[in-house]
């Protein structure tokens, strides 16, 4: 088992709030390689079962990073998955964990890409785990 | 790998069921969720063909209480036990803290059960993961067709062919009537809660 302080969660959750909730993210999930759930955030408005899409989530990444060496990838960098109203981007925090946003249409892909990369780059910076 | 959030005060552990395609995996699950209806507050997640046989992993999510003042969130998953799965059964064991092995009493279904006792403990090694320090518990399960005249492996068979170097605990059981599905699970949970507080204290 492992854990992070609680500087690090806390640092997490503000991050999350200012820099992605803040600019129009709908739902923001932190989740491990093996589908635990490190942080998670939403606006209000959605209501999403945090748990079952974190696991689907590690699962579905896990996946798509096993066809990328299929093909001779290394990984896919993007994966991004648009739907009428809500999309789902994943992305690599480092080879432990993943950041995953739900987002509306308000929100363009591009301007999503930027902010997520600031965030994962802060989070990488400090993330150090513990073994218990 | 079991998450200690210091923050929630919670502990997420990964439990997986393993075991030969149609085994009773899945079964296990549903009577499980069935049986806590109470203490699971989310719809289990099935991913699965159309003939019920499960293509990617089953997620089931239950809470069973605090242990030193941290909610401890079990998250249970089985894997796809069809031969041809065993990719997807590595991504499914990424991470894994405990595991159920569930075994066919069915004497046809012998040398199932033990090339994926073998391919499990290939996987686990592939993942650096030591199968002596990982809480397993095994489950010879479909018991129940003992009465109806199916002929049966018996538990010394089994044991023999299984459990004969781990010497892990085992239970007969049934996943359609129930019978030591529960046990069989607060075996492995005790199992891995006893390492947890091992790595916690
Ligand atoms: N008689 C009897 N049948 C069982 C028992 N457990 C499961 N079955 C039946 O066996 C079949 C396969 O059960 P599943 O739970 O889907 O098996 P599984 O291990 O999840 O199979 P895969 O998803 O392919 O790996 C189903 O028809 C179940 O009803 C049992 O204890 N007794
Ligand atoms: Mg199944």
């Amino acid at each position: 088992m492992y854990g992070v302080t609680q500087e690090q969660l806390d640092k997490i959750d503000e991050l999350i709030v200012s820099d992605l909730i803040g600019v129009g993210v709908h739902s923001v999930i932190v989740v491990d390689v093996a589908g635990n759930v490190i942080a998670e955030h939403d606006n209000g408005t959605t209501n999403i079962e945090v748990h079952a899409f974190a696991a689907l989530a590690a699962g579905n990444f896990a996946a798509v990073d096993a066809m990328a060496q299929l093909v001779g990838e290394q990984e896919f960098s993007l994966h991004f998955h648009k739907g009428e109203d809500e999309s789902i981007h994943f992305s690599k925090i480092n080879d432990d964990i993943l950041l995953i946003t739900v987002f509306g249409n308000d929100v363009s892909l591009g301007f999503l890409r930027l902010k997520t990369a600031e965030v994962i780059d802060k989070i990488k910076e400090m993330w150090q785990t513990t073994e218990y | 790998m079991g998450f200690v959030n210091v923050k929630k005060q919670e502990v997420l552990v990964k439990l997986v069921y393993y075991g030969p395609g149609r085994g009773g995996k899945t079964t296990n699950l549903d009577y499980i969720n069935n049986k806590f209806k109470e203490r699971i507050k989310t719809d289990m997640v099935s991913i699965k063909t159309h003939g019920d046989r499960t293509l990617f992993f089953d997620f089931l999510p239950v809470d069973i209480g605090k242990i030193k003042g941290f909610d401890i969130k079990i998250q249970l998953y089985t894997v796809p036990g069809q031969v041809k799965y065993n990719a997807t059964r590595k991504l499914v064991l990424k991470g894994v803290d405990g595991l159920v092995f569930v075994a066919d009493s069915q004497v046809e279904m012998r040398e199932k059960n033990i090339s994926s006792f073998n391919q499990m403990k290939e996987n686990l090694v592939s993942m650096n993961k030591d199968i002596t320090k990982i809480p397993l518990v095994l489950q010879y399960n479909k018991i129940d067709l003992g009465e109806q005249g199916v002929p049966l492996l018996g538990f010394d068979t089994m044991e023999a062919d299984l459990n004969s170097e781990l010497k892990v605990p085992s239970f007969e059981a049934s996943a359609v009537t129930g019978y030591n599905v529960v046990n069989t699970l607060k075996k492995a949970i005790s199992l891995t809660m006893v390492s947890f507080k091992q790595e916690l204290l």
